[in-house]
């Protein structure tokens, strides 16, 4: 459970690295694209910045509810790992 | 600014603090064995535990450091927030369970759950004290913001009064009260935040041209461009500007940074005009505020002696938008997306420092006209204009910071002790679920607090820490005086988080475990109280001396000071078998050693801190991240790989 879990975890985390790591690299080598306005009038940045904290809170809802729920599928969970 | 307290703001705000601090006590009288004092007895539920974590999380450097950077600058402070909050992904998704697990009392515990080691003991012990005080320091000068204009004391007392509150809270209470009471703060300041939120779109933008105290800016033009500069006398105003009556002897100034081509200033008397040249090929000449301290030691504010009486003057107030979109004179209500779209249409007045060769010590706060799309792009805070430049050496310094706030949170001592204060991992894991949750709806909450005050009309050029007071003191003085409260107690909560955490460092990791004192319980909590008052005298020493630095980006530095040292070890500690105990003694050394020399070092403590201005540093930029965390991993690697391998005990070897 304890092993599922921390596997878990990792995988949720390596979710959210490319995402926070994009919006990083995206504002240090293409700053211009920060400013487009694609949605309703507001730029990249500001989207993005409130996707980044939803998304935070939505991966820690599905890890919470992930973890809590007593697993039948660990064994496949390990076999696919 | 000269701030005059309001009888009303004070009442409320010490009814405030006096109900927080009662029930301090009250509950303190609870916690008796050093067990309570520590942890709360691991009995405290999972979601008054979690409001708890974004009571702790959510200092007043997020607060006053985030409005503030992002009222003078935009988008920039708003990084601050994302990386802050990323930072708990990496807390709840690698660490939290695995934590738990491992320990006691205290990060040293945890990481010498399985070595039993004095060496590890100790280094943990020294690297928590330092970061607990690095980021004690914003804390306490973020008080200081929050007393000013409150009370109308000078800052170095607001300092003195947190100081002291404090260490009596902690001396008299422990972990359970200050649970409780980070609870109660947490709450409040969302729920305020998101009052204050609501009433920013209620009132929506409007064109002005000064700030709430009633002071017009006068602006001059628009002129040619071509009849700016006398073509006979080229250091001279042409004609028919000098006819102009408020130009009258007027000369030409120029930029301390500019290279003598084109005048910045046009200065007539006392007054400094910015020769505002955006427009193309007409001038405007805008009026400045100047503050200059003369050969007497006297504070002049464009060119009288500070004061508020008859012939005495201050900064104007200032803050406000000079266009919107359509020519409209006012927006109306705005909606929450339609808040960012009108803004990014507007134009909004953003003074700037400017400085001028012609009139040296002096600074000229230069209004600038600033298109909104501007505003909200990243790269407009000089500290992060190295995004738009094309040196990578600079593009590295912003990274270096998004990867400190990211690897920064679950390196904090005093939020890891908070997962000894629930019951179980599931316990922790909910409430480290709820604090995101409180913590991320604060952050979004911050972008709009910033840029209301960035056009509230309030704003203080002296210190961007205290916007988010100035935007709810012109709300009303209501408003103001409960987040005010909110902000201090806020404060308060985190600055005894803090010393309990560095108390807990000195008495239990050191002088039990590395000095192998013989301390019985009763013992070992006066001997913690004693620690506070010691961390706390500390604290308000430090808090005067970092006064003029924005508090956001000092908690920057405490992320990347706790990232450095305490991060390598704990994530290879988790999933690295081969670590050993001179390898972690090793990574915290270093780690913690070469980012607080970094900072040290750096240009930005050197010119503010130490005061020697324009002081490039002896580092290529200021945030040490990117080079000190990876390092603290190579560290860790290579002495442990040189090093005998730990030897599983059955028990663990089990596990």
């Amino acid at each position: 459970m304890a092993a599922r879990n921390a596997r878990l975890g990792l995988i949720l985390f390596g979710i959210y690295l490319v995402i926070y790591g994009s919006f990083v690299l995206i504002n240090a080598f293409a700053p211009n694209l920060m400013e487009s306005t694609p949605f309703a009038g507001v730029n990249v940045a500001i989207l993005f910045g409130f996707a980044l904290i939803i998304v935070a809170f939505l991966l820690s809802l599905l890890y919470g509810w992930l973890c809590s729920t007593p697993s039948t599928t660990d064994e496949s969970g390990k076999g696919a790992a | 600014m000269i701030y005059e307290p309001s009888m009303m703001a004070v009442f409320i705000f010490l009814g405030f603090v006096g109900v927080t601090m009662g029930l301090s006590f009250y509950l303190g009288g609870k916690a008796k064995s050093s067990a309570g004092y520590f942890a709360a007895h691991g009995q405290i539920p999972w979601f008054v535990n979690g409001i708890a974590f974004a009571g702790d999380y959510l200092s007043a450097a997020s607060f006053l450091g985030i409005c503030g950077m992002i009222a003078f600058y935009g988008y920039d402070g708003f990084l601050y927030s994302i990386g802050f909050l990323a930072g708990w992904i990496v807390a709840l998704f690698v660490v939290a369970e695995p934590m738990k697990r491992l320990g006691k009392f205290t990060f040293a515990d945890a990481l010498n759950a399985r070595y039993q080691s004095r060496g590890i003991t100790l280094v943990i012990g020294i690297s928590t004290l330092a970061v607990s005080i690095f980021y004690l320091i914003p804390q306490m000068v973020g008080a200081g913001a929050l007393i000013t204009p409150l009370l109308g004391f000078p800052h170095w007392a607001g300092v003195l009064i947190v100081g002291v509150t404090v260490v009596i809270i902690v001396v008299t209470a422990g972990m359970v009260s200050t649970t409780w009471v980070q609870f109660l703060k947490g709450s409040l300041l969302v729920i305020f935040s998101f009052v204050l939120t609501v009433m920013i779109m209620q009132r929506g933008f409007s064109v002005k041209d000064g700030g709430i105290d009633g002071y017009h800016f006068r602006t001059l033009g628009p002129f040619a461009a071509s009849e700016l500069i006398d073509p006979e006398h080229p250091l001279q105003l042409a004609a028919p500007l000098k006819d102009q009556p408020e130009l009258a002897e007027a000369t030409l100034a120029f930029e301390s940074s500019n290279d003598g081509e084109q005048p910045t200033f046009v200065v007539a008397g006392d007054t400094f005009w910015y020769i505002d040249t955006h427009a193309g090929s007409e001038v405007f000449l805008r009026e400045c505020q100047t503050m200059q301290t003369n050969p007497e030691g006297q504070l002049l504010v464009n060119g009288t002696p500070l004061g508020t009486k008859k012939g005495e003057a201050e900064l104007h107030p200032v803050g406000y938008i000079s266009k919107l979109p359509g020519d409209v004179e006012s927006s109306g209500p705005v909606g929450p997306l339609s808040f960012f779209s009108t803004l990014q249409q507007s134009e909004v007045i953003i003074w700037k420092k400017k400085f001028s060769k012609e009139h040296p010590g002096m600074t000229i706060f230069t209004p600038i006209p600033t298109a909104g799309s501007k505003v909200l792009r990243p790269g407009e805070n000089p500290k992060f204009a190295g995004i738009r430049s094309s040196n990578p050496i600079d593009k590295l310094n912003f990274i270096s910071l998004m990867l400190a706030l990211f690897c920064g949170t679950a390196s904090l001592p005093h939020i890891l002790i908070r997962y000894y204060t629930v019951k179980d991992e599931a316990a922790a894991r909910k409430s480290t679920i709820v604090g995101i949750a409180a913590i991320g709806i604060f952050y979004v909450l911050t972008l709009y607090l910033g840029l209301g005050a960035m056009t509230s009309g309030a704003l203080d050029l002296t210190d961007t820490n205290m916007a988010a007071p100035l935007l709810a003191k012109s709300m009303n003085e209501f408003l103001f005086a409960v987040i005010s409260a909110i902000a201090f107690t806020t404060v308060l909560g985190t600055v005894s988080g803090l010393i309990l955490a560095s108390a807990g460092a000195v008495v239990h990791d050191l002088m039990k475990n590395v000095l192998r004192m013989q301390i019985n319980d009763h013992e070992q909590v006066r001997l913690a109280k004693i620690t506070s008052v010691a961390v706390g005298a500390v604290a308000i020493v430090l808090g005067i001396l970092f006064k003029e630095m924005n508090v956001g980006a000092l908690v920057g530095w405490a992320f990347s000071i706790a990232a450095s040292a305490n991060l390598p070890s704990l994530i290879m500690l988790l999933f690295w078998k081969r670590t050993t105990q001179e390898g972690i003694i090793a990574a915290v050394t270093v780690g913690m050693v070469t980012s607080l020399g970094w900072i040290l070092a750096s240009g930005a403590t050197l010119s503010t801190v130490f005061g020697l201005t324009g002081h490039p540093g002896y580092v290529p930029f200021s945030e040490p991240g990117i080079v000190t965390i990876p390092l603290g991993f190579l560290t860790l690697v290579v002495v442990s790989l040189l090093t005998k391998p730990h030897v599983d005990t059955p028990t663990e070897a089990a596990s």
